[in-house]
Formats: structure tokens, C-alpha cells, sequence
């Protein structure tokens, strides 16, 4: 457990360091003394910031766990999926033919767009001759790009490519008391994987060796992507996409606790928020008083830590 | 690979009929290219069209080249110098160029300079970077197309970090000057442009023969006593360079050179170079020059081929990868 509480002792201080980071001044001082100032700027900002990040980082983590449990491999995640470019698709969508819905509705059809974007990449996976488990990474990538490119021509075709490089750019500085809590819901989701955990690592056994043992392949196949395609949805609809943040965490969880499911979850989960809390904190002090966006910070950082996954000592299956 | 080296004469007539039917679709593209849909001044259209076409045609050249001689060293029909990240990596070196120095030190110096400058340091980091990818124990092509990939999206994010860091207002003006893509092709660097792609064009003219021992495999080629690091170094110098030139003019098109070289060697029917190069060369040229008067003219889609490339190509390259093209 000591690995955990180092890990929950970096977040604890991590995310007081969120709350007190930004552009107008705020002091520990003037909280506990009760400037009213003070209080309103944590309660309308500050504080819904942070516990923004912390949940999208959580549940994104966790579902990429699910997935990487699904997929029966390290480095399947929803970014690395075409999940997220699937749900981004559905969003754009979403805005075109239903402008003046609810964004709870917008978010169910980027959920269906996430499940199908996930369901095809599963089903190409289950026909292609696993040479290599870098195949299923790559696959997952290139479906991501030909699902962007069909993205961004539909953006092009009704002027909305620059407020689809906008939105769909993970970015949490425009995030108030009001605009978050569809968050909650995705944390709540991916929760729910902690009782089905089993579950779903038998599952990730395979189909013949799940049926064997009784379970219903299908279902449990079907419910995970349901809570990677929900949560996925949720997260880029209110923040935008964080790439390769669901890779990343999952595999330092795994590195440290190794490869129980039930155990690895909440240290996947803390290490997914603090991950997405490093990268926030400093995306707003490098350019200080300017902001750059958690999608690109995690962009560079995630992909020094996918390489150093890719082709570190650690990595077996070259 | 197994290389058909024995250029019997049936393939090689072959393969010279494709040629020729493709040279007469090429300059049939470039016709059109030059003359639908021309309303009022002829003389001025047709010189606004005539350095556009010239852009697209070094552009096709360069990216063909680049590509059929990237899989060769690299021996696979799958890998591509884009998918490797390089022309994202010259994004980045100009992004950190123009971070470093700023829009006034920029308009000091001559834009054609900058640009040799450029490709030069582009080319000395790919050397260095991609030597250990080549040479040490990445001998995993799976491996190697990954990591490619997952160092181009790192190239990608660091170049954005930079632009967002450059003053906003500052960034507005680079991004026209400095970024180029299909619709404004950057016209001042086409002379130099023009030059660097065909002295690297004459100079992989003139190592075709040794190209096809190369595609042989490495060990073979070193049996049959090809120069291998050598070799292998001055053709990765030559696809940075041309990588360099087509993104400066155009900016990155990710799978074009795979859709290319792909077609080219499907219609070919042998592995020589004298034969591959030129027919991927002309194959860029039809389906830039085509493309852009098919979406420009027909559909009045101006930005659209980039789009249209990356879908395709990635489609294209699925389908190799599901189809176990790659081992």
C-alpha cells in the first residue's frame, strides 16, 4: 500500500497547488481569514477546476484500463482506438443536425458515435492475424486518423473547422461552477468498473476461455465498451480530448502493482488524476499569464512516456 | 522482397508502355489544370495557374521520390517518411525557429536562406535521430512504425506548445507566411525549391543500380558489395531534403507518398528503380494535379485534397496492415 499512499500524498499536494495557481491572486491566507472575494473566486473557479481535472483524469484512466483489458493489450486506450475521434465525429454531428438540443443529448449521440467507433475497432482487431501486439495500437491509430479526416471534412464543408480545432482540443480553462458535472456522472461510470472488475478480466481472457467459464462474453464485451463509449463522450463534450492519458496511467499502475484489475484500479485512477493535474498546473504557469491547453501538454508529455513504454527495458513483447 | 533483378526484356517493355500511358495522363492533368474554367484574362490566368502547377509538380516529384526511396533502405512497402514523423519534424524546426528568433529577426533575413538553413538542420536531426531507429536493435518493423508515429505526434504537440507561446498577434501574421498548405503554396521558395529537387532527382537517377541491390535486402547487399551505411546515410540526406522541400512549399500531407508509391508499384510489374521512381513520380503528379482540378474547378472544394489524401491514404494503410502486408 506504500506505493499507493506516495501516489495519494503527490495528488493531495498536486491539487491544493490547482487550487491556488491562476492569473487573479488567491492565498491559503485569504480563504481561511473569509474574504468573501476569495471564497467566490474557489467556489466559482478554482474549486470547480480542479475537481474537473481530477474526475476527467480518473475516469479516463480507468477506461482505458477497460479497454486495455478488452483488447487484450497495453496499449489499446480510447485515443489510441479511434474512440474519441468516433465521439468527437458524433459531436460535430450532434451541433449540425441538432443545434438546439440539450447537451445531455448531444452527449448520448457522441456516446452511440464512441460505442460504434469502438465496436468496429474491436471487430477489426477479431479479424486481423495478431502478428505483433504493436498491430492493434496501430490499427487503432490509423482508425482515429481516417474517422478525424472524415471529421474534418464535414467541419470544412460547414465552416467548422476552426471551432472544431477549438472544442476538440482538451482544455479545461473554461471550465466554471455549472459546466462540469456531467464529470461526475463519467467518474460514477467508471466506478462502476471497480464491481465488475472481475468480470471484465475474465472477459479479457478471450471468448472461448470466458464462455467456458460461464460468463456471457457478449454482455460483459458489450458493457465495458458501453462505459469506455459513455465516459469517452462525457470527458470530450465538456473538456475535449487528453490523449494518451488512458495509456499512460494504466501502465504505470500496472508497473507498479501488477496486473490485478480489482487492486490496480485505484492507483490507476490517482496516477490518471494527478497525471492530468501536473499537466494542467503546468500548461498555465509555462506561459504564465497565457494558458496552453491540457490536450497539447499531454500531448508531448504522453508521448515521451508512450516511447519510453515502447522502448523501455521493461517492454516484452518486441 | 524477392527483387526481380534479371530485367527480362518482356517486363521492362512492360513496365515502359506504363510509363508512357502515364506520361499522357500527366500532361493531360496538367492541360486541364492549366485551362477549365479560365474566365476573362488569359494571360494573366494562366501565369497564376502556371506557378501553382509548378509547385504541385515539384511537389508530387519530391514526395514520390522521397518515399520510394525511404522503403527501399528501409525495406518495407508500409514505412514513409511522413509516417516517420519527418515532415513534422519540420514543422517544429521552424516553429522553433521563428520562437527563437521573432517576426522582426525573420524579416531581416532572406527567405530563401532560411530555407536552405532549415533543411540543413532538418537533415542533420533526422540523420542523428533516425540512424539509431536504422542501425541499433529496433529491428521490429512494427516497433519502428510506432514509434515513428507516436515521435510525430510528440512533434506535433511541441510545435503547438511553441505557437501557442509565440504573441498571438505575431503568430496571425507567421501563420500565412510561414505555414504553407495546398491553397496558399509558398511561391518565393519555388526557384530554390526547383533546384534542390533536381539535383537530388539526378543524383538518385544515378544510384537507381545501386537501389535495386539495396531492395535485395541488407545482408544480400552487402554480399554483393554495396557500400551499406554509406549508402543507406546519403539516401536518408536525400529524403530529408526532399521531405523538407515539399513540406515548405505545401505543408505536410501525411499518406500521400504511400498512396503513391503503392500505386507504382502495383502498375509496375518489376522492382527496378529506373522503372518505380518515374512512374511514382507521375502518379504524384495525376493525382495532385488531377485532384486539385477535379476538387478546385469541379466541386469548388479549395482545401479539401489534404483531407481527402489522409482519409484514403489511411484507409490504404489499414488495409495493409490488416491484410498482414507487414511482418
Amino acid at each position: 500500500m506504500t506505493k499507493t499512499t506516495a501516489a495519494l500524498a503527490v495528488f493531495l499536494l498536486l491539487a491544493v497547488a490547482s487550487l491556488f495557481a491562476g492569473v487573479s491572486d488567491l492565498t491559503p491566507g485569504a480563504v481561511l481569514a473569509g474574504d468573501p472575494a476569495a471564497i467566490n473566486l474557489l467556489l466559482t473557479s478554482r474549486a470547480p477546476r480542479t475537481i474537473a481535472v481530477v474526475l476527467a483524469g480518473g475516469s479516463v484512466a480507468i477506461a482505458g484500463l477497460i479497454m486495455q483489458m478488452l483488447a487484450r493489450n497495453r496499449f489499446a486506450e480510447p485515443s489510441t482506438s479511434g474512440t474519441v475521434d468516433a465521439a468527437s465525429l458524433g459531436m460535430l454531428c450532434a451541433t449540425l443536425l441538432l443545434p438546439d438540443m440539450p447537451v445531455i443529448v448531444k452527449m448520448m449521440v457522441a456516446a452511440a458515435f464512441a460505442l460504434a467507433g469502438a465496436g468496429l475497432f474491436m471487430g477489426v482487431l477479431a479479424r486481423i492475424p495478431l502478428s505483433s501486439p504493436l498491430v492493434t495500437p496501430l490499427v487503432g491509430l490509423m482508425l482515429g486518423n481516417v474517422i478525424g479526416a472524415a471529421t474534418s471534412f464535414i467541419a470544412y464543408r460547414y465552416d467548422l473547422l476552426q471551432s472544431l480545432a477549438a472544442w476538440s482540443n482538451g482544455d479545461f480553462s473554461t471550465i466554471l461552477r455549472g459546466r462540469y458535472e456531467l464529470l461526475w456522472v463519467a467518474f460514477a461510470l467508471a466506478a462502476l468498473a471497480w464491481f465488475t472488475a472481475d468480470r471484465l478480466t475474465v472477459a479479457g481472457l478471450g471468448r472461448d476461455f470466458s464462455v467456458n467459464l460461464g460468463l456471457n462474453y457478449r454482455r460483459v464485451l458489450l458493457f465495458g465498451l458501453s462505459i469506455v463509449a459513455m465516459v469517452t463522450a462525457m470527458v470530450v463534450t465538456t473538456v475535449g480530448m487528453i490523449p494518451f492519458l488512458g495509456l499512460v496511467a494504466p501502465n504505470l499502475a500496472s508497473m507498479a502493482l501488477g496486473d490485478n484489475m480489482r487492486r490496480a484500479i485505484p492507483l490507476t485512477a490517482l496516477l490518471g488524476a494527478g497525471l492530468a493535474l501536473a499537466c494542467d498546473l503546468l500548461g498555465r504557469l509555462v506561459n504564465y499569464p497565457f494558458e496552453i491547453p491540457i490536450g497539447t501538454m499531454m500531448g508531448v508529455i504522453g508521448s515521451m512516456l508512450f516511447l519510453y513504454l515502447l522502448l523501455g527495458k521493461r517492454f516484452r513483447a518486441g | 522482397m524477392p527483387a526481380d533483378l534479371s530485367a527480362s526484356p518482356g517486363s521492362g517493355r512492360g513496365g515502359g508502355l506504363v510509363l508512357l500511358v502515364l506520361l499522357v495522363i500527366a500532361l493531360f492533368a496538367c492541360t486541364a489544370f492549366m485551362t477549365v474554367g479560365v474566365t476573362g484574362g488569359w494571360a494573366f490566368v494562366l501565369q497564376l495557374r502556371a506557378v501553382k502547377l509548378a509547385a504541385l509538380l515539384l511537389v508530387g516529384c519530391a514526395i514520390a521520390l522521397a518515399t520510394v526511396l525511404f522503403q527501399t533502405v528501409s525495406g518495407n512497402r508500409i514505412l514513409t517518411p511522413s509516417i516517420m514523423g519527418f515532415d513534422a519534424l519540420y514543422i517544429l524546426i521552424q516553429t522553433a525557429a521563428v520562437f527563437a528568433i521573432g517576426t522582426s529577426g525573420l524579416n531581416l533575413i532572406d527567405k530563401r536562406l532560411l530555407f536552405v538553413g532549415q533543411a540543413a538542420l532538418m537533415t542533420a536531426f533526422a540523420a542523428l535521430l533516425y540512424r539509431w531507429l536504422f542501425t541499433g536493435a529496433m529491428r521490429s518493423l512494427h516497433l519502428l512504425l510506432l514509434a515513428g508515429v507516436v515521435l510525430g505526434m510528440l512533434f506535433r504537440s511541441l510545435a503547438n506548445i511553441l505557437q501557442r507561446m509565440i504573441d498571438p498577434n505575431e503568430f496571425v501574421v507567421l501563420q500565412d507566411r510561414f505555414f504553407a498548405s495546398f491553397n496558399t503554396v509558398d511561391t518565393t521558395l519555388l526557384g530554390v525549391a526547383a533546384v534542390i529537387t533536381a539535383v537530388a532527382a539526378i543524383a538518385i537517377w544515378r544510384m537507381r543500380a545501386t537501389l535495386d541491390v539495396l531492395g535485395l535486402g541488407r545482408d544480400a547487399a552487402i554480399a554483393l558489395g554495396v557500400p551499406y551505411k554509406r549508402t543507406t546515410m546519403t539516401a536518408l540526406l536525400l529524403v530529408a531534403v526532399l521531405t523538407s522541400t515539399s513540406t515548405a512549399l505545401v505543408g505536410p500531407v501525411a499518406f500521400f507518398g504511400l498512396l503513391v508509391a503503392n500505386l507504382a508499384y502495383a502498375l509496375i510489374p518489376s522492382h527496378r528503380h529506373a522503372l518505380t521512381l518515374p512512374a511514382a513520380a507521375l502518379i504524384a503528379v495525376i493525382c495532385l494535379v488531377g485532384g486539385q482540378t477535379v476538387l478546385e474547378r469541379v466541386f469548388a472544394f479549395n482545401t479539401a485534397l489534404a483531407i481527402i489524401v489522409e482519409f484514403l491514404g489511411g484507409i490504404v494503410f489499414l488495409f495493409m496492415l490488416v491484410r498482414g502486408a507487414v511482418r
